[in-house]
């Protein structure tokens, strides 16, 4: 702000010449994003991908992929890693119905959410999110943890008909969800795009990706999706996960 | 000489007329869904079709008030307002056209392809990779167009840059910005890309943008409407030249970091969402100056508010401005953040900005260029009507989205004497269901105020056509 009071005469000056107006506000503007925004490309502790575990070893919360394995192998404490072909169609769908502008995905470190929706939620944890999804808006309950909450068979009927599970939602129904299948070559050129951005998809994955897909529909990509949300951490007592 | 022999205005004419259409449409949109949320079957009405569900018209409620209404409001005023300060012609009539007409395209192809679930799903950025580059190009040449007018005006004659000038420079820059690094994306197909950042880093990202398109295009944009037309209107100086230098370089230096307020709790890292606070509490000096300067500049003039409902409605959209910029800095600080983040109160928060400040202050100017433009007086007794159905819809709505999104963050975390959790989330969505009616009802007001608006505008129009002919 040293352009304010400094010199009456500047700011003269600057009315005067609309270009150095001009390069005086766009350096005053760009301030902020230079100090907001690049220490979370620089600095690796904004994305904290390995804790110290209660041994005290190293422990990464990113799944480490060892040559040859493919995406199926993943097991349930292995860390964070890229949806599967299946998943990420549901991802695409609840991108295109909007469902980030009702459900929240980011568990704030409180005592009543921790009892609602499950510990809170890490940077890591979106480290494949081409856009983040943490939304900013709970008319439904935060989603961040729902994988593993419910059975697939409940994920069908309540999006089918969310009110026959649940009487007082507001939701839409996505009964055409069961109409349309799911397109293994539009997929693959998904995860290709999304490979070239930093996810973690390797040629294999892209190549076998149709076939994963087969004859699945749009709903049965949706509760894929759904049932992959925020159970790829095992949280464990005693482990510092953020400072 | 007249004014629209003197000055290129028939470009400022089609971008209000458009701007009083796109309100009818974007508040019609925000009535509807403000309505499937008090009453779901909306959503569907019978069939299996997804184009009228919340989550796909949510986005084109948004884009449409926003970028269609707010977005010709800046352009009509903006080329009005710059050849009227400078006492110059617009530096390319020609350019000024092709703005208008990739402006409204642009807002076609979001009426086509937001019902059709195309988007970044990225908040008030939601357009996609096609339609952002076109709104690159429309913008450019907007801001190329502004740049150039001022800069060939007669320095004998006009030496300074009037304010109003600033303030829209500013809020052109800012926004180029913001565009283009929030849509930087890497396209998978024709209508679908993904944005080259992810998690944490793209959420700060999109704050910086969400949180800006707010502080920059609907409020420096419009605070440079507030500092003409509220003079031109009260025929009175701005009340100080000091405070307006003070308002606009802080304005521009300390908005910009608010976008971290939005993400306070969440994993992005504490330090950048307590800055992002802390600038906020700070920004409530330079905000409430800024509303002085132009509810002062009435001073020695009050009585005309007896009479002058254009002047009223700017008065009332600074008294708007200054409860927002009071309110917004309270909302983020951290303790109330914590209970009002994911809640209707932020909702409650924008629409106070949107309608009590960006509409008010909009109607203002619009209704003064058209009398302006087309030498004639607007009809008093329908600006009246607007004027208080406009103001008692806000003040409805707003009221309804405090009650209910305090209601919902006390709801959440509220326990039993067992120590449990003592609602269920499905119990708040209930608790809910008298506010989203009532607030449906307050925009419904706000709706039938754009119309009234819209009506008089045309109806002005013509008589002043049928003036002209008999002139003839």
């Amino acid at each position: 702000m040293a352009n304010k009071n400094v010199k009456e005469s500047l700011q003269v000056k600057l009315e005067k010449n609309i270009f150095g107006m001009y390069l005086f506000m766009a350096l005053s503007v760009s301030l902020a994003g230079i100090v907001e925004i690049v220490p979370l490309f620089t600095n690796p502790e904004a994305i904290k991908d390995e804790v110290i575990t209660t041994d005290g070893s190293t422990k990464s919360l990113l799944w480490i992929r060892s040559e040859g394995q493919a995406l199926s192998d993943w097991k349930s404490d292995d860390g964070v890693r890229p949806l599967t072909a299946l998943e990420l169609a549901g991802r695409d769908i609840y991108q295109r119905e909007g469902c980030y502008l009702c459900h929240s995905q980011m568990i704030r470190p409180f005592r009543d959410e921790k009892e609602r929706y499950g510990h809170f939620s890490l940077a890591v944890e979106s480290k494949y999110d081409h856009p983040f999804q943490w939304g900013s808006k709970r008319t439904g309950p935060d989603l961040a943890r729902v994988g593993g909450k419910y059975s697939d068979e409940w994920h069908i009927l309540h999006l089918r008909h969310p009110q026959a599970v649940v009487p007082e939602s507001v939701m839409p129904k996505y009964r055409f969800l069961e109409s349309a299948l799911v397109d293994g070559e539009t997929i693959a050129t998904h995860m290709s795009g999304l490979s070239k951005v930093g996810v973690p998809y390797t040629q294999v994955d892209i190549a076998q990706a149709p076939a994963t897909v087969e004859g699945k529909n749009e709903m049965d990509a949706m509760v894929a999706y759904l049932q992959s949300l925020g159970n790829m951490i095992k949280f464990e007592d005693g482990v510092t996960y953020r400072e | 000489m007249n004014l629209t022999e003197k000055y290129d205005l028939d470009v400022v004419k089609w971008f209000a007329i458009m701007a009083s259409v796109y309100l009818v449409l974007g508040t019609l949109l925000g009535v509807y869904i403000a309505s499937e949320l008090a009453f779901p079957f909306l959503n569907d009405l019978g069939t299996d079709l997804p184009y009228f569900q919340f989550g796909r018209l949510r986005p084109l409620h948004t884009n449409t008030v926003i970028f269609a209404f707010g977005g010709s409001v800046l352009m009509a005023s903006a080329f009005y307002i710059v050849q009227r300060t400078n006492q110059t012609r617009l530096w390319s009539n020609k350019m000024a056209w092709f703005t208008l007409w990739s402006w409204n395209t642009v807002i076609v192809l979001a009426v086509i392809t937001l019902p059709l679930g195309l988007t970044q799903s990225k908040e008030y950025a939601e357009l996609e990779w096609p339609i952002d580059i076109l709104i690159t190009l429309s913008w450019a040449t907007y801001l190329y167009n502004f740049i150039m007018t001022i800069h060939i005006r007669d320095r004998n004659k006009v030496p300074h840059v009037y304010v109003a000038n600033w303030f829209f420079m500013g809020m052109m820059i800012m926004v180029t910005y913001l565009h283009v690094v929030n849509n930087l994306s890497i396209p998978v197909s024709a209508f679908k890309s993904y944005s080259i950042f992810s998690g944490v880093q793209d959420a700060m990202i999109q704050w910086w943008w969400g949180h800006n398109a707010v502080g920059f295009f609907l409020t420096a944009g419009f605070l440079g409407i507030m500092y003409y037309f509220v003079p031109k209107q009260a025929q009175r100086p701005v009340y100080s030249y000091r405070l307006s230098v003070i308002h606009f370089w802080a304005l521009m230096f300390g908005y910009v970091w608010l976008g971290a307020h939005h993400l306070q709790y969440t994993a992005l890292p504490d330090w950048a969402g307590s800055l992002g606070a802390t600038i906020s509490l700070a920004m409530i000096i330079p905000s409430w100056g800024g509303a002085l300067n132009g509810i002062l500049t009435l001073s020695g003039s009050w009585d005309r508010l007896r009479e002058d409902y254009i002047l009223r409605f700017l008065i009332m959209s600074l008294a708007f401005y200054a409860m927002s910029t009071f309110e917004g800095p309270v909302m983020a600080a951290k303790t109330v953040n914590a209970l009002s983040h994911y809640t209707d109160w932020t909702i409650g928060h924008v629409h106070s900005g949107a309608l009590g400040w960006n509409i008010m202050v909009a109607a203002g100017a619009m209704y003064h260029m058209i009398e302006k433009i087309y030498n004639v007086k607007m009809s008093q007794q329908l600006l009246g009507i607007h004027f208080w159905v406009h103001t008692i819809g806000t003040v409805i709505y707003i009221v309804a989205m405090w009650v209910s999104g305090i209601m919902q963050g006390l709801m959440w975390r509220a326990y039993d004497e067992y120590g449990t959790l003592a609602y269920t989330f499905a119990e708040s969505v209930s608790a809910m269901h008298p506010y989203y009616a009532m607030r449906a009802v307050g925009g419904a007001l706000v709706l039938v105020g754009a119309i009234i608006m819209l009506i008089n505008i045309v109806r002005t129009i013509r008589r002043s056509g049928v003036g002209q002919t008999a002139n003839v």
